[in-house]
């Protein structure tokens, strides 16, 4: 469904990403991962056509992005930061993007219910709480049944309740057939949700695979660790790397 | 475009701001109304308040403006609609909010005042429509100086030192270099510069309506003079309009370039 090829971006002198080739092509939930400052979120935006890329390509149901702007009613935001204009209500919100969207959602009533945010319609998003205006932002990227949904860190100041809200919402819309990409910090949340995950380092993918074959390849049990030995520079070993690894281990004795 | 007009429009009129600004005006137009009861002395004061204070308000919330609906603009980016017509949308919903504070806060007591039937209604509808510009010309200036500076405090900054230029520096390196080149014939440099200021353009075209000649100044007279106060206001008119479409397409080319 994304296809993204030999894509670079700078930010002035500053490389974040240079020459990301991936694609996602079967749904499921791919995890993002990567440190601070690694370039998640300008991925995301690139894919959404908010960064623009210096150089490479990114096709979307198999055609070039650049320039378009229809293929974004197909895609689902949930943005990093959950802000809103100060002196709008929750429910002229929902009404504003349903608006840009020429679109009635079909969800909205439910996620509403959902995240119990009734008693919040009439306030003013200036005057809610962090967490309350995330689940405002979940609301609003859920709200239609897009068949492609991206989420930059949709923990981000959850309280139990709604995390788990969250997760049985992501498996919902998983079992429908679409394809969900999700940047996190939190390792439970992958290792519970994601079916594979992307690692991104230093502007490249170090790794894109499932779990089992991230941890395998890092001979770790647990997806912290492989994670750990990635950013403290181990080469991993697929393949032929057992050779390498039982050369390491012998030199290690 | 309209839709993003609409909800920006209402999010700004709801800000504590805009009813500052406007019961500012209010109080402003009332107080003179009712101590001078000079229709004609009273849009020459108020002039000179709008003539500063409509540029450096609409300069700060414009400002403001962009740098705290960043995010939004993010989500709006991610949106199935083109960038130009998100950012038009949300600059004509400043221009217009600061627009309707100033004609509710000036208009309203002029109307009460019962400046309808008298003889200077159109000195009153002048100063309106250059308040109006005014204000689309410096918020579209800054909306686009934000939209150019990542670094909110840079940002503000140059925009704020724009409007001191237009509304300080350039009437004194103007006196001064109608001083230093008194030898020489300067009525269509005089002509040429007041194109350049927004504000000096609002003042000449106020002051020709008006027609008092001792607050004419310079430019005013000059102008009066070469082109009479017909063209002169034609002129006027016409260069106030392409500083609103100037600034105004600057935003949508810096928009469509820009990453996010
Ligand atoms: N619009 C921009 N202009 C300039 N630099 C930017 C811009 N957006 C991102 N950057 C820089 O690009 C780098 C990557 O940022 P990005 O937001 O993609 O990281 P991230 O992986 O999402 O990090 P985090 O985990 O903190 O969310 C950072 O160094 C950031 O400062
Ligand atoms: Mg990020």
């Amino acid at each position: 469904m994304i296809t993204i090829d030999n894509l670079h971006k700078s930010f002035g002198r500053q490389p974040v990403l240079s020459g990301v080739t991936l694609s996602f092509d079967r749904p499921g939930i791919y995890a993002i991962l990567g440190p601070n400052g690694s370039g998640k979120t300008t991925l995301i935006k690139s894919i959404l056509g908010m960064a623009i890329p210096d150089k490479g390509q990114i096709l979307f149901q198999g055609k070039d992005i650049r320039g378009q702007w229809h293929y974004r009613r197909q895609i689902d935001y949930l943005p990093q930061i959950a802000r809103f204009p100060d002196n709008l209500r929750v429910s002229e919100l929902l009404a504003m993007i349903e608006d840009i969207r020429e679109e009635k959602p079909q969800a909205m009533g439910r996620l509403i219910e959902l995240f119990g945010l009734q008693p919040y319609l009439d306030k003013r998003l200036g005057n809610l709480s962090g967490g309350t205006r995330q689940k405002v932002n979940l609301v609003q990227a859920f709200m239609y049944d897009s068949p492609v949904i991206i989420l930059d860190e949709p923990t981000n100041g959850l309280d139990p309740v709604a995390l788990i809200r969250l997760k049985g919402l992501l498996h919902e819309e998983k079992e429908k057939g679409k394809l969900l990409l999700a940047t996190t910090h939190i390792m439970n949340f992958v290792e519970e949700m994601a079916d594979e995950v992307v690692f991104l380092l230093e502007g490249h993918i170090h790794f894109k695979g499932s779990l089992d074959s991230l941890k395998r390849q890092y001979n770790e049990t647990s997806l912290e660790r492989a994670i750990a030995r990635i950013l403290q520079g181990e080469p991993g070993f697929s393949a032929n790397g057992h050779i390498k690894q039982a050369v390491r281990l012998a030199v290690r004795r | 475009m309209l839709k993003i007009l609409k909800y920006s429009f209402f999010d700004l009129m709801r800000s504590r701001w805009a009813y500052i600004y406007t019961a500012f005006f209010l109080l402003l137009t009332v107080s003179l109304l009712w101590l001078s009861g000079d229709i004609a002395k009273v849009v020459a004061s108020l002039m000179n308040v709008i003539l500063v204070l409509a540029p450096l308000i609409a300069t700060m919330f414009g400002v403001m403006y962009y740098y705290n609906s960043r995010e939004f603009t993010e989500l709006l980016l991610s949106q199935p609609i083109r960038r130009r017509h998100i950012f038009f949308g949300q600059y004509l919903g400043l221009a217009l909010s600061l627009s309707l504070s100033l004609l509710l806060g000036v208009g309203l007591p002029f109307v009460v005042y019962g400046v309808w039937g008298s003889a200077e209604v159109w000195d009153f509808m002048m100063l309106l429509v250059v308040g109006v510009f005014l204000s689309f010309i410096f918020s579209a200036l800054s909306f686009f100086i934000a939209l150019r500076n990542e670094n909110r405090i840079k940002g503000f900054g140059l925009a704020i030192l724009v409007w001191l230029f237009f509304a300080v520096i350039y009437d004194g390196l103007f006196l001064l270099a109608l001083s230093l080149f008194s030898d020489y014939p300067l009525e269509n440099f005089a002509i040429g510069a007041s194109l350049f200021n927004p504000i000096d353009l609002s003042r000449v075209l106020i002051l020709l309506k008006l027609d008092i000649s001792a607050l004419m100044g310079y430019t005013g007279a000059v102008i009066q003079k070469f082109l009479g106060t017909a063209l002169g206001m034609a002129v006027s008119m016409a260069a106030l309009s392409v500083w609103v479409l100037l600034p105004a397409w600057g935003i949508q080319h810096v928009a469509k370039h820009k990453d996010f």
